[in-house]
C-alpha cells in the first residue's frame, strides 16, 4: 500500500497537459490471426499523457490490441484486421503510413527485455541512427545518451561501460535501457507489452516508479497481468474479455465501482 | 538361463522384489546390444580417419625418411614427374589450387550469403520449403555433372564471352567450384542465421528497421561466427573437389598467372596420375605425399571453423 501511496501522491503533482488531441484511437478494429478472431469491433480512445493499463485474463485480446497499435503483429504474416487506429490523429493502418515511421512514434517495450547484442551505446542509439535524416555527430550523440540513460536512471550505473554488451546487464537494467532507447526518437507513444513480468519484487517497483517518471511526458499503453500493478501505476485501465473491450474507466473507479459484473469479478479474481 | 525365469523365485528368507532387482530379462540385453552397436557407429569416424591417415602416410613413409626435401616440395615450380631426371615441385599445383579456390569463393559466397538470407529471412511458408528442397537438390548433384557442365557449357561460353582461345582454365573451374560449394554453404548460413533469437529481430523491428536494416545491422553480425565456418567449410570443399575441377581446369603444370591460364589442382594430379606412378616409386610416393598436404589442410580448415562456432556458442 506505501507503493501505491507514493505513486498516487506524485500524480497531483504532474501538471497533465489534458488538452492534447487523444494518442490513440481505436475504432471498429477486429483482427485474425489466421482464420481465428482475436479482436471484435474494438473501439477505444487512450488519451495523452497518462498511462492506461489495458487488463484481462490471458487470450483477452490485450497484447494483440497493443501490438495492433506499432504494427508489429505483422510480422507474424497470416494477420488481418479492418477498422483504423489513429496514432496521434494519424491512421496507421492508412494507405499511405508505413510501418517504419509509425514505429518511430510508437516506442514498444517488451514482457522480456530484449536489448540487441549491441553495446548499451548502439543499443540506445539504435533507432535514432536508422531514423535520422542527418548523421548526428559524435557530439551530439553522446549529449542524445546520456540524456536518454539519465531519463531512465541508468546513466550512473552503466557511464564507465557504455561499450559493453548490453546482454550483461541485470534484468531490470536491460529494461530500463530497452525504454531508453525509444527516446533519442522523441516518440509520443510508448506501448509497453508486461514490462515487468520477467523482473523480481524490487526491479519491478523501478521499473514502475520509472514508468511513472515518464508519464506526462509520453502517453503510455501498458498491459499487465498483475491487478495491483495496474491498480497502482495507471490513471485509466481498459478491462478486455474474449476480444472485447468490456470497461474504460479511471483506475479508481474500476477498482473501487466497477460497471460490469464481469469486471468485478475479474477484480476480485473470480476467474483468469 | 534359471536367473532369467520370470516371474523371479525369491530365495529363502527375501521377499519377492529383492530378486527381481537382479533380473536380467531381454529388454536389459537389448539395451546391452544396441548400446554396443552405435557406440562402434559412433567411433567408426575417428577410426576411419585415424586408418586412412595411417594409410596414406604408410605409403608415403619411406620417400619422406628418405629422400623428401619438402622445401624443394612446396616450392618448386616444375612438376615433372616422368621426365628424366624427375622433378617434383608442387608450387604449381598448389598455387593452381589456391587461384582456383579463390575465384569459387568469390562466386561461392555471395550467392550463398544471398541464398541464406533469402531463405531465411525474406521467403516465407512454401516458397521458404521449396527453395530449401532445390538448394539441397543442388548440393547433391554429383561432381562428374558439374564437370561436363564445365566442359560443354562453360567452355563455349568463356571463350565466346571474353575471346580467349582456352575455355578450360582457372575461370572455368573456378565457377564450377563455386556453384559445387554455394549450396552446403548457404545450408550452413542459413543454420546460422536461424539460431539468431527472434526477440533480435522483433526487437529491432519495433525500432522502426526496415527488413534489410534488420538483416544487416542485427542478424548479419550476430551470425557473424557460423558465417565464417560456412566460408571455410566451403574452402574445405572447393579444396578436396577433384574430378569436376581435372575436367574444367585444362589440367596444366603450370603456375597460373591470370584466370584464362588452364591450371592443374593437387587432388586433379593425384587423381590423374596415381594410376599411371610405379606402385612403391618415387612418383606414387610423392603422390601421397601431396595427399597427407590436402589431408593436414582440410583437417585444418575443418577444426577452424569447428572452433570458431564452439568458441562462439561458450562465448553466449
Amino acid at each position: 500500500m506505501a507503493d501505491s501511496l507514493s505513486l498516487k501522491t506524485r500524480t497531483t503533482i504532474l501538471n497533465l497537459p489534458r488538452h492534447r488531441a487523444p494518442a490513440i484511437e481505436v475504432q471498429d478494429l477486429s483482427l485474425w490471426y489466421g482464420t481465428f478472431q482475436a479482436l471484435h469491433d474494438v473501439t477505444l480512445t487512450i488519451k495523452s499523457g497518462i498511462v492506461t493499463a489495458l487488463i484481462g485474463p490471458s487470450g483477452c485480446g490485450k497484447s494483440t490490441l497493443l501490438r495492433s497499435c506499432n504494427r508489429i503483429n505483422e510480422r507474424l504474416g497470416y494477420v488481418s484486421t479492418t477498422g483504423t487506429v489513429k496514432v496521434l490523429g494519424h491512421d496507421v493502418y492508412g494507405p499511405e503510413a508505413s510501418a517504419i515511421q509509425v514505429r518511430r512514434h510508437v516506442g514498444m517495450v517488451f514482457q522480456r527485455p530484449n536489448p540487441l547484442p549491441l553495446s548499451i551505446r548502439d543499443n540506445v542509439l539504435f533507432s535514432h541512427r536508422l531514423h535520422a535524416e542527418r548523421k548526428a555527430t559524435r557530439a551530439e550523440e553522446e549529449a542524445m545518451l546520456e540524456q536518454a540513460l539519465r531519463e531512465v536512471l541508468l546513466w550512473d550505473r552503466v557511464k564507465d561501460r557504455l561499450d559493453r554488451k548490453a546482454t550483461v546487464l541485470s534484468l531490470e537494467e536491460q529494461q530500463k535501457l530497452c525504454i531508453a532507447r525509444l527516446l533519442p526518437t522523441k516518440p509520443s507513444v510508448l506501448l509497453m507489452d508486461e514490462p515487468c513480468s520477467a523482473l523480481d519484487p524490487e526491479a519491478t517497483r523501478a521499473v514502475e516508479n520509472l514508468i511513472w517518471d515518464l508519464r506526462g511526458h509520453y502517453s503510455i499503453l501498458i498491459v499487465t497481468h498483475n491487478m495491483a500493478q495496474a491498480r497502482r501505476a495507471s490513471d485509466e485501465c481498459v478491462f478486455m474479455l474474449m476480444g472485447r473491450v468490456v470497461e474504460h474507466s479511471e483506475t479508481e473507479d474500476m477498482f473501487v465501482a466497477p460497471q460490469k459484473p464481469e469486471t468485478s469479478e475479474y477484480i476480485e479474481g473470480r476467474f483468469g | 538361463m534359471a536367473a532369467n525365469a520370470y516371474p523371479p523365485t525369491a530365495p529363502p528368507g527375501q521377499p519377492a522384489w529383492a530378486a527381481a532387482l537382479d533380473t536380467r530379462n531381454s529388454a536389459w540385453w537389448q539395451d546391452l546390444v544396441m548400446r554396443v552397436v552405435v557406440m562402434a557407429g559412433g567411433i567408426s569416424a575417428i577410426l576411419f580417419i585415424v586408418a586412412i591417415f595411417g594409410f596414406i602416410a604408410s605409403q608415403g613413409i619411406e620417400f619422406i625418411v628418405h629422400r623428401l626435401d619438402l622445401g624443394a616440395l612446396l616450392t618448386g615450380v616444375r612438376w615433372e614427374p616422368t621426365v628424366e631426371p624427375p622433378s617434383y615441385g608442387a608450387l604449381p599445383l598448389i598455387a593452381g589450387t589456391a587461384f582456383i579456390t579463390l575465384v569459387a569463393m568469390a562466386i561461392a559466397v555471395p550467392l550463398a550469403f544471398g541464398a541464406a538470407v533469402y531463405v531465411g529471412e525474406f521467403a516465407r511458408g512454401k516458397q521458404r520449403e521449396w527453395l530449401k528442397i532445390g538448394i539441397e537438390l543442388l548440393a547433391a548433384i554429383p561432381s562428374v555433372v558439374w564437370g561436363v557442365i564445365g566442359l560443354h557449357v562453360m567452355k563455349p561460353v568463356i571463350q565466346d564471352l571474353f575471346g580467349v582461345q582456352v575455355g578450360l582454365n582457372v575461370l572455368n573451374a573456378g565457377i564450377i567450384l563455386g556453384l559445387m560449394a554455394a549450396p552446403i554453404m548457404a545450408t550452413i548460413a542459413e543454420d546460422a542465421l536461424k539460431a539468431v533469437p527472434d526477440t533480435y529481430r522483433e526487437a529491432a523491428e519495433s525500432l522502426g528497421a526496415t527488413k534489410w536494416q534488420v538483416v544487416w545491422k542485427v542478424v548479419l553480425p550476430h551470425a557473424r561466427p557460423g558465417l565464417s565456418a560456412a566460408v571455410l567449410l566451403g574452402i574445405g570443399r572447393a579444396f578436396g573437389e577433384t574430378i569436376a575441377v581435372l575436367m574444367a581446369s585444362g589440367h596444366r603444370l603450370m603456375i597460373p598467372e591470370s584466370i584464362f591460364d588452364s591450371a592443374a589442382t593437387l587432388t586433379a594430379t593425384i587423381a590423374a596420375e596415381l594410376g599411371e606412378a610405379a606402385v612403391g616409386g618415387d612418383h606414387y610416393q610423392v603422390l601421397f605425399v601431396l595427399g597427407m598436404l590436402l589431408f593436414v589442410i582440410t583437417f585444418a580448415i575443418n577444426l577452424t571453423a569447428d572452433w570458431i562456432v564452439r568458441g562462439r556458442r561458450r562465448q553466449a
